[in-house]
């Protein structure tokens, strides 16, 4: 089976992020690394390839030093190779501009299942792999916590609010795949000196056939305000006494 | 006159309560239309609840379709609608059965999707909160109609306003190519004690309380509390100590309780956009410059590990 895995950039998820004057989070020049969200995908399709006899090509949009180095993070885990996206048109994208240049993509590259994470660290608007599955017309199986291949059908458990669901669907197939579905592997020394060598397609926007028209932004950031801050409460240090403090502010709010 | 829609989930025969806070804050738009598409068995059923929150319309159906083979046959029988009744706004509950419909539909209408809003002040610009809650984002909604927006839990109180709704049978074409993706088993984790979303207390459990035979100490304190859930950080859910759907935070539960007990976390920002509209937040952390404090009403720098356990005798000893 061939995989395509959708690997994004992200600025440092420690870091405190920073905000241009356009109102868009910064996502040049800016320490990051591939979203450590993507790495379980980046496993996840490792994996199907592995059994199934493909190979994982793995796709990421966005500034060239940031896709580069999520594409080399992955290469370096073992896919085969990367497809990077890399267009000033495409700066401020927003769901709709960027699942329609992913589809167009990932089309290119041809695959039986594309791997996707739940939601990005950095903008968690978390519907982009179903936006992407319908523009494909492919059945999407999301919130993988485990994953299966019979036979070219894909089984997976669902994770739900109370539990878990088995659902399933015949390749071709789009699959989101939660945080702690699987370990990730760490790149060995090898894999990050044959990273170097393996290919990297270099895309825009009109190598995918798509128009203007269909990268303009349907969203506009109109104003960013400090929300209302919360009065500092009391911090006391425990000297035996906490418990009775706990207590009383319990009795207060009339829960015991 | 704006015509506002709710898609409300009706997963395993019940209304999600998100779709009754939207029908509240829609009803509440000078000039609204407001109408609810319910799919799924249990759809007609809920219709009720729907039209006693605000919905002067309900699209619904039963046919299980919408609920064995997941999001495909909803996504498309809803552009059928937007199409026949041309919408401008549809507001969606963030869950995952409605965040599957609200990603396909933007496909099929090639309409502006917003996620994780948390307020609309107009019929095209809709609120985010960033940065772990501190800013709050007013986005400007262009494009076509209908304007998609996915709203967080919480975001709006369900109030009834005692009205009843004209219920509308869906008859959507669904061709075998969208029953491609199936279901065939559910598996529901055993409930006990008060939903995580609607207790009047909340006690969680972070990754400072070191080991996972210590989160008894966390349950035992919501027991002798009464009333009382249990919840916790993504560290603890990650490691295996508890199931995902205790989960509080950005990527699990959004709480409002009277009193959030937050024991051993740090305060993320992403575990804070979960909890931090709780009416009173205690604190227990080893580390006097943990983030959480500053959210705190009560914060006590110690060893929680000695803590619980005397907060949980001293609550039994104030019970009787
Ligand atoms: C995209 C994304 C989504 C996320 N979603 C969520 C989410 O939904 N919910 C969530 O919770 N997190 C989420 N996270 C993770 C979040 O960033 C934090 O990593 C997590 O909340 C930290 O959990 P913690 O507080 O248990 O652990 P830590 O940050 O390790 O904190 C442990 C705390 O325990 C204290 N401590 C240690 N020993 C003791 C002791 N004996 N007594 C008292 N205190 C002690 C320490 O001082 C420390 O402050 C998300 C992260 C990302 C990137
Ligand atoms: N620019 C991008 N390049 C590659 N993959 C992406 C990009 N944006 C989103 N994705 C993928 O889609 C998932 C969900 O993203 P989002 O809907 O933006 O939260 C991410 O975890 C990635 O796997």
């Amino acid at each position: 089976m061939n995989v395509v895995v959708l690997s994004k950039f992200v600025p440092n998820p420690e870091g405190v992020p920073e905000m241009g004057d356009d109102f868009l989070l910064k996502r040049e020049g800016v320490e990051g690394s591939l979203d450590p969200g993507d790495e379980f995908g980046v496993e996840a399709g490792l994996q199907l390839a592995d059994t199934t006899g493909g190979e994982v090509t793995v796709v990421s949009m966005g500034p060239e030093a940031g896709a580069t180095q999520a594409i080399r993070k992955a290469l370096s885990m073992g896919a085969a190779k990367g497809v990077m996206i890399s267009d000033p048109q495409l700066k401020g994208s927003d769901a709709l501009v960027t699942a329609k240049v992913l589809a167009a993509a990932v089309q290119r590259a041809g695959f039986d299942v594309v791997i996707a994470g739940v939601e990005s660290t950095d903008g968690y608007t978390g519907t982009l792999p179903m936006t992407l599955a319908e523009l494909l017309g492919v059945p999407a199986l999301t919130f993988a916590k485990h994953i299966e291949n019979r036979d070219g059908t894909i089984v997976i458990q669902r994770q739900t609010e109370t539990g878990y669901d088995v659902v399933e669907a015949p390749a071709p197939v789009v699959i989101t795949v939660t945080a702690g579905a699987n370990s990730p592997r760490y790149p060995t020394l090898k894999g990050i000196m044959q990273a170097k060598q393996k290919p990297v397609d270099q895309v825009t926007v009109s190598d995918l056939g798509l128009a203007e028209a269909d990268t303009q932004p349907t969203q506009t950031v109109e104003a960013v305000n400090a929300a209302p801050e919360k009065a500092a409460g009391e911090v006391i240090e425990d000297d035996g006494n906490a418990a009775s403090r706990i207590a009383d502010l319990l009795a207060e709010a009339k829960v015991i | 006159m704006a015509k506002i829609w709710i898609y409300a989930d009706v997963t395993g025969g019940k209304v999600n309560s998100g779709a009754l806070e939207l029908l509240t804050k829609a009803r509440s738009i000078d000039g609204a239309e407001v109408a609810a598409v319910a799919l799924g068995p249990g759809a007609t059923d809920a219709a009720a609840t729907l039209g006693e929150h605000g919905a002067a319309t309900v699209y619904a159906s039963d046919d299980a379709v919408y609920d064995d083979h997941l999001a495909q046959p909803a996504a498309h029988a809803l552009k059928q609608l937007v199409d026949e009744h041309q919408p401008n706004l549809i507001l969606f509950g963030l869950t995952y059965p409605s965040r599957d419909v609200a990603g396909r539909l933007q496909a099929l209408t090639g309409s502006t999707l917003m996620s994780n809003a948390s307020d609309l002040p107009s019929t095209d610009t809709a609120q985010t909160q960033i940065f772990g809650a501190t800013k709050i984002v007013d986005v400007k909604l262009g494009g076509p109609d209908p304007k998609l927006v996915i709203f967080r839990p919480k975001s709006f109180p369900a109030e009834p306003s005692g009205g009843s709704a004209n219920v509308v049978a869906v008859n959507a074409e669904i061709g075998d190519d969208l029953k491609k993706a199936k279901r065939t088993e559910r598996h529901e984790e055993e409930a006990t004690g008060p939903k995580l979303e609607d207790a009047a207390v909340v006690v969680s459990g972070g990754r400072g309380l070191q080991d996972a035979s210590n989160f008894k100490l966390i349950e035992e304190l919501a027991a002798a509390i009464g009333k009382a859930a249990t919840g916790a950080t993504r560290a603890i859910v990650d490691s295996g100590w508890v199931p995902y759907s205790y989960q509080v935070g950005q990527t699990g539960k959004t709480v409002k309780p009277s009193v959030y007990i937050a024991v051993g976390i740090s305060g993320a920002t992403q575990h804070l956009v979960g909890m931090k509209e709780s009416k009173r937040i205690i604190a227990i952390n080893k580390d006097p410059e943990a983030p959480i404090f500053k959210i705190a009403d009560l914060g006590v720098v110690g060893d929680a590990l000695k803590i619980l356990p005397q907060l949980t005798e001293e609550v039994k000893k104030r019970k009787g």
